[in-house]
């Protein structure tokens, strides 16, 4: 899960690491009157939405006055930015964020993931910041520190000398930026994050050390012991589809295509998106329907894959191993009825009660299209799919 | 012959008595594994399926000699539950919870570094679909019935993608020594590459088929193994050709973040390394058998 950049701050600010004054703005009266709170005679609006490279979509403006404020607030907010972090749809702007700006001596760039190859926390660090550390890895590998944190006895003052030391940071803010990166170990800790990075980190001409911009990301599968972390979640960031699934409980990802797939399995979903997409179609979804695919559940996902208009042809693949194809054709059927399905369907079972499960959604009397193999499944999807937009041009 | 799990393994159920633990605890019998007992703390000293129940896993193994645990305890608990059997000497754990938390997952792995390597149990998933050796014993979730004994081993990291293998193998008549599913999450017990050095010790091994995804390293750690330490074919499958950067499809681990994580980097590393790629996922069978018809003419 992603939080916002004044969110994330804000967390970081308890960990004794130092942030521009600012404060968030919903209208531009309010960003100027922020301004004014906030005092100098610089400030730095900022569109606050879930991604990065802002600032070339224009969601980032360096003002001088009260009119430059209010104009630039005017200029973003209810704007939706497209940046290509966003896709396509881009994201929309419904707050602001107004700072203070910084004299910049240099940039630092500051990064915490999780490493799946040493499976411990991973420090990255360079002292080439402001770019993304995929153009910093590109144009700058040398300048790239890493550093692992042994998760037996956590991070130590030593380990994050010798990152700050390695920046070439000055003697005078060494006891700083040694402050700075443990504490967003610790912040990276605390609060079960995943990723966690300042970029950039500037040493300003007054000899501060500032987090200029802060992104935090968050193990999902560990919010169930962060409440304050799941209260930050903001769902005018999110895919419409998406939040309307995993409100439901669904594992769901949206994409570009027609085809849209329920199935049972992360695994098996993603090769069903392969197969659609070797037979010639595009998928419009991930769902992985999970272990116990009762007729609700089967509902439920009928309804989730039916909220993207885009959808002309749905493909049900379950392989049932927990599961018995003669509840899953069952449950097909009833959400055939219930929620009433306007494209074509294929279906395919296999696994336990396959014969049974056939058989119910062969007597049903409903317009199924069955498959017995992943590939039949795929190559009649898209053949539907094709025949159905073909009808649909006539 | 097999890998880690045979009709003589003892295994207890950790989550016994739970509805999850006891469904699956009964499954697992039925199939011919040696199931002696099972844990919930609070429980010991009754009796369920027939079996006793105890406090500790450590009270477990003094009284049942149980050598392997399965683990269907809940996610903020799990954790607690892989280390406790690593604490009274389990040999082999598998653990089927989805939704165990990173950091939980590292401050196992590093907890179980506290043992000698000889003494140190082996961990298949968590997130995963267990284990099976066909015509034996399961310690699992899987239909046991789609699988075919024999002499191919199949580790993977979805479940119902390593069905979907095994039904296609078993329609040509192609069994399974052991199946092994390693789960999806980011940081799990055993890698690919920790599995393929067992398969190519084991003498009831003849090639091993490997069912990876998008996401982390793994497969092309276990593509550089193969090539420089494994004799037995090995033939390759990686889902998520379609799946686009950055986006997480559904396994925790399942998302593209760095170079090389994508499928079809990871197909190309593996061929690369002289590894066989099953070019859809509708020719599992016949790609495992064509590398046999061209074992057979060796």
């Amino acid at each position: 899960m992603d939080i916002h950049e004044y969110q994330a701050k804000e967390l970081l600010s308890r960990y004794e690491i130092d942030i521009p004054r600012g404060g968030l703005a919903y209208s531009p009266e309010q960003a100027a009157y922020r301004a004014r709170e906030i005092g100098g005679d610089r400030w730095v609006v900022k569109a606050q939405i879930h991604s990065g490279a802002r600032g070339k979509a224009g969601g980032i403006k360096l003002c001088a006055s009260d009119h430059e404020i209010v104009e630039a607030a005017d200029a973003m907010l209810g704007r939706t930015l497209v940046t290509h972090q966003t896709g396509p749809q881009g994201k929309l702007v419904s707050r602001l964020y107004v700072e203070e700006a910084m004299d910049i001596a240099r940039e630092i760039y500051l990064g915490f993931v999780l490493d799946r190859k040493s499976e411990r926390i991973m420090i990255v660090a360079s002292s080439s910041g402001g770019m993304e550390i995929e153009e910093i890895a590109e144009a700058e590998p040398d300048s790239i520190i890493r550093a692992t944190v042994d998760p037996g006895v956590g991070m130590q003052d030593f380990q994050a000398r010798e990152i700050a030391f390695g920046l070439g940071i000055d003697n005078a803010l060494i006891g700083r930026a040694t402050q700075t990166i443990m504490g967003c170990y610790r912040a990276f800790v605390d609060y079960d994050a995943s990723m966690l990075e300042i970029n950039p980190l500037v040493v300003t001409r007054r000899g501060g050390l500032v987090a200029l911009d802060a992104k935090m990301s968050f193990d999902e599968n560990a919010l169930f012991r962060r409440p304050h972390i799941s209260e930050m979640r903001d769902k005018s960031q999110e895919d419409p589809r998406e939040t309307y699934a995993s409100d439901r409980g669904l594992s769901y990802v949206g994409l570009d295509g027609n085809i849209g797939c329920i199935i049972n399995g992360a695994g098996l979903a993603m090769a069903t998106m392969d197969m659609i997409k070797i037979a010639g179609g595009e998928p419009a979804n991930f769902l992985d329907i999970g272990g116990g695919a009762s007729p609700e559940r089967v509902a439920k996902s009928f309804r989730a894959v039916l909220t993207d208009r885009q959808v002309e042809t749905i493909l049900v693949n379950i392989f049932a191993g927990i599961n018995r194809c003669d509840w899953v054709a069952e449950g097909v059927i009833k959400a055939l009825r219930e929620v009433g399905v306007p494209v074509p369907l294929v279906v395919r079972l296999s696994g336990t009660n396959m014969e049974e499960g056939r058989r119910i959604l062969a007597e049903s009397g409903e317009n199924i299209i069955i498959a017995e193999t992943l590939a039949e499944a795929a190559e009649k999807a898209v053949a539907a799919w094709r025949s159905f937009t073909a009808g649909k041009a006539d | 012959m097999s890998i880690l799990l045979d009709k003589n393994t003892r295994v207890i159920v950790q989550g016994f008595t739970g509805k999850i633990g006891s469904f699956h605890a009964e499954d697992m019998e039925r199939y011919g594994t040696n199931v002696v007992g099972g844990v919930t703390p609070g429980k010991g000293g009754q009796t369920h399926l027939g079996l006793p129940v105890f406090n500790t896993v450590k009270g477990a193994v003094q009284e049942t000699g149980a050598e392997a645990s399965i683990v269907f305890v809940p996610p903020p608990f799990a954790a607690d539950s892989i280390m406790e059997a690593a604490d009274a000497g389990i040999r082999l754990c598998v653990c089927i919870t989805d939704g165990i938390p990173s950091q939980d997952m590292i401050r196992v792995k590093r907890y179980m570094r506290r043992y000698r390597f000889e003494d140190r149990m082996t961990l298949i998933g968590p997130n995963c679909a267990g284990m099976i050796t066909p015509g034996e014993a399961m310690m699992g979730i899987m239909p046991g019935s789609i699988y075919l004994p024999g002499r191919i081993g199949i580790v993977g990291r979805s479940g119902t993608l390593g069905y979907e293998a095994a039904s296609q193998m078993k329609a040509l008549g192609i069994g399974v020594s052991t199946s092994v599913g390693i789960g999806g999450d980011p940081v799990n017990g055993s890698s690919f590459r920790d599995m393929l050095e067992l398969f190519e010790n084991d003498p009831g091994t003849d090639a091993v088929l490997m069912i990876g995804e998008i996401g982390g390293p793994q497969e092309a750690e276990a593509a550089l193994w193969a090539r420089d330490h494994m004799k037995k074919p090995l033939i390759a499958y990686i889902a998520g050709l379609s799946a686009p950067k950055g986006r997480r499809m559904g396994h925790a681990g399942a998302i593209i973040s760095a170079f090389g994580e994508s499928a079809q980097e990871k197909v190309e590393i593996l061929k690369s390394a002289g590894v066989t790629i099953v070019p859809t996922p509708s020719s599992f069978g016949e790609t495992v058998a064509e590398v046999l018809s061209v074992m057979k003419a060796a």
